[in-house]
């Protein structure tokens, strides 16, 4: 690939951005690897939030960082992202859990104990 | 751009094609409709995050763009999938 765009960027942001984007995806890559290794739906249904909530704070966080130092203005555009997702990300793991529950009742399959309501 | 940025972008890359390619064998393998669902939720987050990598690989604000829209579809796609699998349609 030798269309990297060689910018003159301090050391120091090109450091935390890179630190921000590996740590983002080795997030995701885990998440992403316990929805392959957990051996149950209501446990494989864990592991992506990990993706879904840290890895996309790290990753905004080096996008912020590296298109501020480039630009020369604050980038802040990437907090719509972050804040898009952690609004959404809730909304379809409860309906996919209560899509999971009724599904697994319907055919009364293997479903966790209900919650004690006091 | 240092070969530090270089090195670790190209690894936060192959990072992010590895969670793609696990949530993509969950998608293909899984037992349930409801597994294949939070999958394919996976996925799309995953690319998105690679959406955002490309975009400071490139120096280039158009993947950020990119991004949103594939934020905004997946999220659409994966609740209306999920509302199906509740109810058998979509909108009542």
């Amino acid at each position: 690939m030798n269309d990297f765009i060689v910018g003159p960027l301090p050391l120091w942001a090109e450091i935390v951005t890179a630190v921000f984007a590996v740590l983002g995806s080795a997030f995701a890559a885990i998440g992403s690897f316990g929805l392959v290794r957990l051996p149950t739906f209501f446990r494989r249904i864990h592991a992506p939030t990990l993706g879904a909530t840290v890895g996309v704070w790290c990753m905004t966080i080096a996008t912020i960082v590296y298109f501020s130092v480039q630009g020369y203005s604050l980038f802040l555009h990437a907090i719509l992202i972050v804040l898009f997702i952690a609004l959404t990300a809730p909304i379809t793991t409860i309906f996919l859990m209560r899509a999971a529950l009724f599904r697994e009742r319907q055919k009364s399959g293997d479903v966790p104990p209900q919650a004690k309501s006091g | 751009m240092t070969p530090i940025l270089f090195w670790a972008l190209k690894f936060a890359l192959f990072l992010l094609a590895v969670a793609m390619l696990c949530a993509l064998s969950r998608l293909l393998i899984g037992p349930s409709a409801q597994d294949r669902v939070m999958a394919l939720d996976c996925l799309y987050i995953n690319g998105m995050l690679m959406m955002l990598v490309l975009g400071i690989v490139y120096a280039s604000n158009v993947y950020f763009e990119a991004a949103m829209l594939i934020a905004l579809f997946g999220f659409v796609g994966s609740t209306a999938m999920a509302k199906f699998l509740l109810r058998g349609e979509v909108i009542e």
